[in-house]
């Protein structure tokens, strides 16, 4: 595969973002995220009474619904349900509302590529929306691995079912741009170094992976900045 | 906790397991400190790992599968379909991961799983993982392939969980991979229509014309094998191989699948923030 993508972007380019918040006026919150061609359509209902049979009343409950473009709900939508779960719970302040569910609904409405990140974003600005308490917001980033052994960011959906293996990583939005220049002093690593969820596919060598890593973190500075302008 | 003379043995103990329901993250911390935890691993060890292939002798290919408490039992149904216009020679291979109620005191009839659909995927891509440009999954499935464009094998893969104690997708894989190892392909031959049927093992003898068309009973092969562990992270704690208890208190989950020279086959975290991590893919 050249390093010249099929639309004519470089390696580390992403597609063209665009973000709107408060589209649907029913909603508590909501969103619509795009990343090129790919838009998600996500809504917050919450914080509502009660928990769910299971889970611990003395937090609050994170639910979701992905509901795909076309055809009926399988198993791949739960896969997508659970792994937004978990990482919306791990961003959202759930001691503060104990004894709640906040409902996230997430609508596909068209997919080129990179669905999942598409849909992370998403779910977290509508959370903003909604002013659901959250510690910090998440970025996120899908890194793909083509037979050349360099990474390509952001891939189009022609270019994720070519390649070999791919990885779907969420970092937490970084600080920089909140902290003044000048009073980051670091004794122990950052937050913003940290990964919050990595969903990869496919078989790559290991150090491939950590260079995914290191790529994706990289922009997702740049993520952040598109989030905090577009609040 | 402070030790006890003999006659309070029986107390002490109660106060042990209220403790452990009550306060349960105090009761782990506890041990943590220690670099231990309640059965008394290191944090490093994995449980107890036992396998045994062909526990179903009806299957073409079992086994069974335990890692400490988890259990699971897979098995494979082979089949023969004609395959599709366009791979004309490949099998396909269907995975299915069920969680009856025997697995889990939260698993009911009526309320299926939610981890279960999750990990159904997670073990089909893992072993399906085909793409277009480059193969990289643990079976070609041009092996399955019997006469091309006419006939290939359908292999249906079934997993039963049967006790849910934790580390659900490692036990899931390894009774997978080698229910896979102890698969025999059944014989076939070529009956009157043209059509390939399954025989039996003892031969009948008398009728005329079916000629095996795979005399020997191969086995499958397995180009990597994939292998995979799962963690938990808690604050700067690793510990490898959680059972149920530890994973429903600790949030992050980690699921490293390693093949068998070493590349990653999967890295799946769904959770909070990790700081240090290269220390945990190693």
């Amino acid at each position: 595969m050249e390093v010249d993508r099929a639309d004519g972007r470089t390696r580390n380019q992403l597609r063209p973002l665009a973000c709107t918040r408060g589209t649907l006026n029913r909603a508590h919150g909501s969103a619509t995220w795009s990343q090129g061609e790919t838009k998600v359509l996500a809504a917050v209902f919450g914080p509502k009474a009660g928990t769910k049979k299971n889970e611990n009343p003395e937090k609050a409950c994170i639910e979701v619904i992905w509901k795909p473009k076309t055809g009926q709900i399988g198993k791949p939508e739960k896969e997508y349900e659970m792994i937004l779960k978990t990482t919306l719970q791990s961003i959202c302040l759930l001691t503060v509302n104990p004894n709640t569910t906040t409902s996230i609904i997430v609508q596909v409405v068209n997919d080129d590529g990179a669905l999942l990140p598409c849909a992370i974003n998403a779910a977290c600005a509508a959370l903003v929306d909604a002013g659901i308490p959250l510690k910090h917001l998440a970025v996120a980033i899908c890194c793909c691995l083509p037979d050349g052994g360099y990474v390509i960011l952001d891939p189009c959906k022609l270019e994720e079912q070519r390649t070999k293996a791919f990885a779907y990583l969420v970092f937490p939005n970084s600080l920089a741009s909140v902290r003044r220049k000048g009073s980051l002093q670091v004794e122990v690593e950052p937050v913003e170094h940290g990964i919050i969820t990595s969903v990869t596919r496919g078989v790559m060598p290991v150090e491939d992976y950590l260079r995914c890593l290191e790529r994706g973190r990289a922009v997702s500075a740049k993520l952040s900045e598109f989030l905090r302008r577009s609040m | 906790m402070s030790p006890m003379n003999g006659s309070g043995d029986l107390s002490s103990e109660m106060e042990v397991d209220a403790f452990r329901h009550l306060f349960p993250l105090r009761f782990h911390e506890r041990h943590l400190l220690e670099s231990i935890r309640p059965d008394g691993r290191p944090l490093g060890r994995a449980r107890d790992t036992t396998l045994a292939l062909g526990a179903v002798a009806s299957a073409d290919g079992s086994a069974l599968a335990k890692i400490g408490c988890t259990t699971m039992l897979a098995a494979i149904k082979m089949e023969v379909m004609t395959p599709t216009v366009e791979s004309p020679d490949e099998g396909c291979i269907a995975v299915e991961f069920h969680m009856p109620p025997i697995c889990s005191p939260i698993v009911r009839p009526g309320r299926p799983a939610e981890v279960a659909p999750v990990v159904s995927k997670q073990l089909s891509d893992t072993i399906l993982r085909q793409v277009v440009v480059t193969f990289s999954g643990m079976i070609d499935l041009k092996d399955l392939s019997l006469v091309s464009g006419k006939a290939a094998w359908m292999a249906y893969l079934d997993i039963y969980c049967l006790d849910a104690d934790g580390a659900l997708f490692d036990t899931a894989l390894l009774s997978a991979v080698a229910a896979f190892c102890h698969l025999k392909f059944p014989m076939v031959s070529l009956n009157d229509d043209g059509r390939l049927v399954v025989v039996s093992g003892e031969s009948k003898g008398g009728k005329s014309g079916k000629e095996a068309v795979n005399k020997e009973q191969r086995k499958l092969n397995l180009i990597s094998i994939p292998f995979s562990l799962t963690c938990t992270l808690h604050k700067n704690y690793i510990l490898a191989d959680p059972t149920a208890e530890e994973e429903s208190i600790m949030e992050t989950l980690v699921t490293v699948v390693l093949d068998s020279s070493l590349r990653l086959v999967s890295f799946y975290k769904p959770g909070g923030p990790v700081l240090a991590f290269t220390s945990a893919v190693m």
